[in-house]
């Protein structure tokens, strides 16, 4: 159960807005983008507390990603996950994580991270060869595993605070940040250098059949947070938000330190 | 939105005691806090308790007997009676003493159903300690759990003394602190039930 991998069960519902965003987002997304990027000076404060003013509208759109996922992606995954076995879905998960390599080594660099750009390039470049496409991941075998990051990442090194919370239709809990992030990452992914055209195809089924996979081996994890909670969109919105600043290495603003025995 | 404004004026109050404290004593209020407890029993602790739980995940025994097993482990290593109180957020100041005692015992089966069903999950892994370091006034005891198939995730485990006891009083699970989200919960069950504590009672018992 770990978080990034109950995440993509919980975030990513499904990508179907994946080329409806592409296709719309390009030029407002390129304004947004150089807005932050000249606002963006000093590193960003550390975030705290829930910073949520969208909230009736962010509990609608939960209302309808629940749907989705009652009747859609979680009875998918469960049946996918019972009748293949597990080596399918880790497969998927390891091509969709190899094509995300390129994009994570640009990210890399706008963030100036060196080492950890060589890191992903050399993962890239052993487990596209060695790891038969990515279908295997022997890089992590040899000790260089999974460094991931994103380009909400870059804006936060950017000094770009991450926002209020949204939780988008069909893709599940982000911040304003992240959502241009991801975006971004959608338009911008240098995989197009490596990949023509007419394959692209062939990373878009990994990445669907790899959080079907998640939703369905994290099934009762992800159940126990979207349905067995007395209020999942809280859980939901408290999870992602303390997840995410921990995986942007942001420790806990002081005045979010809770002594319980202080109360 | 009270938890945030419940933590800006717990800050205060520290500041505040801490700015009459440098008032009175000078220099004396730069000194560093006593620790009863140390760092290598913070880790020993969780050591024990982690032993604890993975003997119970790598049991074989039927779900209800885990559960059983997870009461006892909480009982012994968490300061359950503090956890239960924040759990219960503001509520628990207006409970009376009767309902805070039934609220506790109905919380300690509630949360080792709850956490051992998330431990379930963790049969044929293993958890290990990697490091123990002083926070705050508490002590942060560092682990990492290896799930089989998926990359390990940090556990982190606060344990204080003001208790009286050594005993760990907050869980961090790659970020997500559990006190957070138990008084998030606890408040929508609370919610769901009119704000009747005894009512809240009758739900956690009944889950």
């Amino acid at each position: 159960m770990t978080c990034q991998r109950i995440w993509n069960g919980l975030t990513r519902m499904t990508i179907s807005l994946r080329p409806y965003s592409v296709k719309r987002c390009k030029a407002p997304m390129v304004a947004a983008l150089l807005a932050l990027g000249l606002s963006a000076c000093a590193p960003a404060m550390a975030p705290q507390g829930i910073n949520d003013p969208f909230e009736k509208q962010n509990r609608a759109t939960h209302a309808l990603n629940l749907k989705l996922d009652t009747y859609i992606l979680r009875p998918v995954a469960n049946n996918a996950t019972r009748i293949l076995p597990d080596e399918v879905f880790i497969g998927a998960s390891n091509v969709a994580d190899n094509l995300g390599l390129p994009g994570v080594v640009a990210n890399d660099l706008l963030q100036a991270k060196i080492g950890p750009a060589v890191h992903n390039t050399l993962r890239f470049a052993v487990n596209s060869t060695l790891g038969l496409g990515g279908l295997f991941d022997p890089a992590s075998k040899m000790g260089a595993t999974a460094k991931h990051t994103d380009f909400g990442e870059t804006l936060s090194v950017w000094g770009v605070g991450e926002g209020a919370y949204v939780e988008l239709p069909a893709y599940g809990p982000s911040t304003q940040r992240d959502t241009v992030g991801t975006v971004v990452d959608l338009v911008f992914d240098p995989l197009r250098l490596f990949i023509p055209k007419d394959k692209r195809w062939v990373g878009t089924v990994a990445q669907i059949a790899a959080r079907i996979g998640d939703r369905g081996r994290y099934s009762e994890t992800v159940d126990s947070i979207l349905y067995d909670s007395a209020d999942g969109y809280a859980q939901a919105r408290l999870l992602y938000l303390q997840n995410r600043r921990h995986t942007l290495g942001q420790t806990t603003a002081e005045s979010d330190f809770e002594d319980p025995y202080a109360q | 939105m009270h938890s945030k404004t419940e933590t800006t004026s717990m800050h205060l109050t520290r500041r505040a005691f801490g700015a009459g404290l440098a008032a009175g004593t000078g220099f004396l209020a730069f000194a560093l806090p006593v620790r009863a407890l140390t760092v290598d029993q913070a880790r020993q602790l969780v050591d024990k308790l982690i032993a604890d739980i993975n003997a119970t995940i790598n049991s074989g025994q039927s779900e209800e007997a885990m559960f059983g097993d997870f009461e006892q482990i909480f009982v012994t290593y968490a300061d359950v009676a503090t956890i239960a109180r924040s759990a219960l957020g503001p509520a628990s100041k207006s409970a009376s003493a009767g309902q805070m005692a039934a609220f506790t015992k109905a919380y300690q089966g509630y949360i080792s159903r709850k956490y051992g069903r998330r431990f379930r999950e963790f049969i044929g892994g293993k958890i290990e300690v990697m490091d123990a370091r002083p926070y705050k006034s508490y002590y942060e005891v560092i682990s990492t759990a290896t799930l089989q198939g998926s990359a390990p995730f940090d556990l982190r485990w606060w344990v204080g003394d003001k208790s009286g006891r050594s005993l760990f009083f907050n869980i961090i699970i790659e970020g997500v602190n559990m006190l957070a989200s138990e008084r998030t919960e606890i408040g929508a069950i609370l919610d769901q039930n009119g704000g009747d504590v005894d009512k809240l009672v009758a739900a956690l018992n009944a889950s």
